[in-house]
């Protein structure tokens, strides 16, 4: 802690947010303790690390109260419907540039960089549709099930909340997550390589019991279909297997309260440890049968191509996976000394039972502390000790499921897979850290 | 009952008929939940058809009437030979005959093709058929007869000389046609991802087995590290500043790319950016791009157009409201009635403005 104390004298103010460019200059050249300085000037309290000696009469953050210890705050019910504070406001969904060609078909993106825990707020759950979204009147939607079933049967809204329910948490991905990394590194940053998950409290009812009250076959009936009720009325093949399981879910519930229409309000398929085009949105139709549909969705997109030239179909599962969310790319370290690694880890196939990390690139590797709770086909935070010496570093972290699958290296998935499958990449993340403090994206073997 | 509104009594009295036709479902349990369907409604709403064909409605179609149906329903996003890139990826192309005899596209092995299009991948033609029947064309999705989606797929066949021109495609032949499908050997169900039961057991795949494995070596893993990528260039300032996508307080700060921000403090989203979104959220972005042509001209042909012209606000916000082709082509744009008077007015002022994001 060296060049710790502050010195009043010489800060230089400046937005709190972002560096200038002659304060990257300067990081660049080795002074990194500007950071606090400037990060004193525009809004001191928010950035002072908490070991600064104060020198001379200390900081203003405490000498000169401000407003909001000083004046009447708002009322109650200001904001009905609570939003995140101000400053915020960088922690929103984002498209990347440049991926698809229209938002009716496109993906906005989580910023995994700002969140902690395992729940994804709703308002920050990923996006991706293929005809655009609606918010589709409850009273109006109803569920069909149909095919091999003693009797096809409708139900309305009422009649799905009025039977007993489950709330699980459970993680979605996206099978195309870190789809654009396949080959080489495309985006700068955790949002963008690793957005396309997120991890919620699903409430509602096993699909399993409405099938029972229908009198499915379960005998002759081994695969479902999924569909939607959008424009696209999407469909996908989900086995029975895992209906019987009970853990497929029914749900209108996330997060404590209604789903949101971009997340298929009022109702939608939870299909745990599965990639997210198998849990429908706006959900309006079960059909038991006998084969699988080979929809436009498991025959043409979610097909991962081999170097063979073959597609595997009906590829669903997404493997063991994790990521550091804190330090990753794009973000600048403040200065050498403590850190807390943090990151995600989740598995299709049951529980994460371990991560590990590395911040010399894969030589060497230490466990991570997995915070509670662990769940099944959930999102699991991990969080590791780290002291900064100011050398370049490379961080990863590795996942390991109940099942003993350990995630694997870029070299060994492509090894099998190749470069072009563009669907479940669940390979090691490596994040460089280079003497300026700035993290960047790289591909390690 | 005084609970019980009109439509639902209604639905009350009509089920009374419903359940004497299935009096087989087990409400025993869950009473008063859920009720049979009628035949009509899974008719109405079960439109899928399988790769085995269970599902395919009857109907006939040749490509002659395919290439009109296409011009008007599907060419403006597509291309006229289903070639665009514009709004996604190709339909048509990186097929050969020998693919035809084969089944296996010969481009996906070679890397040949710029782009794999959808019939390079496609391995059955029911999943043409049944994705056409439910949702295009994309803004009007299930507007075409049995018929109509019989001739726009012979047209889209023949464009991959897949059928000959004077082809009639129809529910009796189509499964011939399967037969000469470019992929259609060009799947494999050998993996461990599917989450069922494996193939032994009547499922798909090998029952789960992953296809690669690493081991949890902790210490001296390896020699080196070798770093084979890194962001490139050109995608350094892609994503917009990177310093407003991450918070102003904690462990790290957002790096700053792209162009400097101004430093506005905390003002809310700027106008344009709300205009952006209001854009967004009533489906113009569907057919304009800000910079490009999509099915509509961009936002920057029409400003360039009509800059300067004092009677352009008032004579595109009457255009807009209404609809209408033939400025900028043949294809019409649909009536915007869905959007407020207001709106429309703002939009317009927005283009003509530039419709800039900030
Ligand atoms: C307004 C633009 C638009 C029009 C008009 C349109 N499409 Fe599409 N089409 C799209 C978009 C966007 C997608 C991708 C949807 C998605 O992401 O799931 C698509 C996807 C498709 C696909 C699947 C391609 C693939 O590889 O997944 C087919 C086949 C198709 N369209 C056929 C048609 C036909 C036939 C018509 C006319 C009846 C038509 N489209 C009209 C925009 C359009
Ligand atoms: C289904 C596609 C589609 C949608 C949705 C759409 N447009 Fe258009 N738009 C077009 C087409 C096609 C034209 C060209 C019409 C012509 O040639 O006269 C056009 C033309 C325009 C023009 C120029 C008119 C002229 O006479 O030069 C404006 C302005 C415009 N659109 C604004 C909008 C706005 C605002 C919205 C959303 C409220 C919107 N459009 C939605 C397809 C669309």
């Amino acid at each position: 802690m060296a060049n710790s104390e502050l010195r009043l004298g010489r800060i230089r103010p400046a937005p709190e947010n972002f560096l200038s460019d002659e304060q990257i200059q300067s990081v660049k050249e080795g002074r990194r303790d500007f950071l606090r300085k400037a990060f004193l000037g525009a809004s001191a309290a928010m950035a002072v690390p908490a070991m600064a000696r104060a020198a001379g009469p200390g900081d203003p953050a405490i000498l000169n109260l401000p407003a909001w210890t000083t004046s009447l705050g708002l009322p109650v019910a200001a904001n009905p419907y609570g939003m995140p504070s101000k400053y915020e406001r960088g922690l929103v969904r984002r498209e990347s540039p440049g991926l698809t060609r229209v938002g009716g078909s496109s993906v906005a993106f989580t910023p995994l960089q700002g969140l902690f825990g395992i729940i994804t707020p709703s308002g920050l759950h990923f996006e991706r549709h293929h005809q655009g979204w609606h918010d589709v009147d409850p009273s109006q939607h109803r569920l069909m099930i149909n095919g091999m079933v003693k009797t096809n049967a409708v139900f309305t809204m009422d009649d799905l909340m009025r039977l007993p329910s489950v709330s699980r948490i459970h993680f979605i991905e996206c099978g195309a997550n870190t789809g654009m990394e396949w080959g080489n590194v495309a985006v700068p940053t955790v949002q963008y390589s690793h957005g396309m998950l997120s991890c919620s409290e699903f409430t509602g009812v096993p699909l399993k019991a409405i099938l029972d009250m229908c009198g499915a076959d379960y005998k002759k009936g081994r695969f479902i279909l999924a569909e939607g009720a959008d424009g696209s009325s999407m469909t996908r093949t989900i086995p029975m297997e895992m209906v019987e399981s009970g853990e497929v879910l029914v749900a209108y519930g996330m997060n404590g309260e209604m789903l949101r229409p971009e997340n298929g309000y009022p109702l939608r398929l939870v299909v745990p440890g599965v990639q997210g085009v198998s849990w429908v949105k706006w959900l309006r139709r079960i059909e038991v049968g006998d084969k699988p549909w080979g929809a436009k969705d498991e025959a043409v997109h979610y097909i991962d191509l081999m170097p063979d030239g073959l597609h595997r179909q009906y590829s669903s599962v997404q493997e063991c996976k994790s990521v550091i969310t804190t330090p990753s790319g794009g973000q600048i370290l403040l200065d050498k000394g403590f850190y807390n690694i943090s990151g995600m880890a989740w598995s299709g196939r049951g529980k994460v039972t371990r991560v590990d990390v590395s911040v010399d690139g894969g030589i060497n590797w230490r466990p991570a502390r997995l915070e509670t709770p662990v769940l099944s086909k959930a999102v699991t935070r991990f969080n590791v000790d780290w002291v900064w010496d100011g050398k370049p570093a490379i961080l990863q972290s590795r996942a390991v499921d109940e099942t003993g699958y350990v995630q694997p290296s870029y070299g060994q998935l492509r090894a099998v897979r190749g470069t072009k499958s563009i669907y479940h990449n669940n390979a090691i993340q490596s994040w460089k850290v280079v003497e300026s403090g700035e993290v960047s994206n790289v591909q390690v073997l | 009952m005084s609970r019980f509104s009109k439509t639902l009594m209604a639905l009350f009295v009509g089920g009374a008929t419903m359940a004497a036709l299935a009096p087989a479902m087990a409400f025993d349990r869950y009473q008063g939940i859920g009720r049979p369907a009628t035949a009509s409604e899974v008719k109405a709403w079960d439109i899928d058809v399988r790769p085995d064909f269970v599902g395919l409605p009857k109907g006939r179609g040749t490509v002659d009437q395919g290439v009109e149906l296409w011009e008007t329903h599907c060419a403006s996003c597509h291309g006229a030979f289903g070639e665009s890139n514009e709004v996604f990826t190709p339909i048509v192309g990186g097929t050969t005959q020998d693919d035809i005899k084969t089944g296996r596209v010969k481009a996906l092995v070679t890397g040949d093709a710029p782009q794999r299009s959808t019939l390079m991948k496609v391995p059955t033609v029911s999943t043409l058929f049944d994705y056409i029947q439910r949702a295009m064309p994309w803004t009007a999705p299930k507007s075409l007869k049995p018929d109509e989606v019989y001739a726009i797929l012979a047209y889209i066949l023949n464009l991959a000389d897949v059928v000959p021109a004077d082809f009639e495609l129809s529910d009796e032949n189509i499964r011939e046609v399967q037969e000469r499908m470019p992929n259609r050997n060009g799947m494999t169900t050998d993996h461990g991802m599917w989450p069922g039961a494996g193939a032994a057991k009547g499922g798909i795949g090998n029952g789960g087995k992953p296809d690669v494995k690493n081991v949890a070596c902790m210490k001296d893993c390896k020699k080196e590290v070798q770093i084979v990528s890194a962001l490139p260039d050109y995608a350094q300032d892609a994503h917009g500043n990177l310093a407003e996508q991450n918070r102003p307080v904690g462990q790290t700060r957002g790096k700053q790319t792209g162009t400097p921000a101004e430093q506005k403090g905390d003002a809310a989203p700027s106008a344009a950016a709300a205009t952006l979104a209001l854009a967004n959220e009533k489906g113009c972005m569907a057919c304009h791009g800000v910079s490009n042509k999509i099915v509509g001209p961009g936002y920057n042909e029409i400003l360039a157009k009509y800059k300067g012209q004092t009677d352009a606000e008032a004579k595109l916000i009457a255009k807009v409201k209404a609809g209408g082709q033939g400025v900028w082509g043949a294809v019409p744009m649909p009536p915007q009635g869905h959007v407020k008077d207001e709106e429309i007015k703002q939009l317009v002022q927005w283009i003509l403005e530039g419709a800039k994001a900030q």
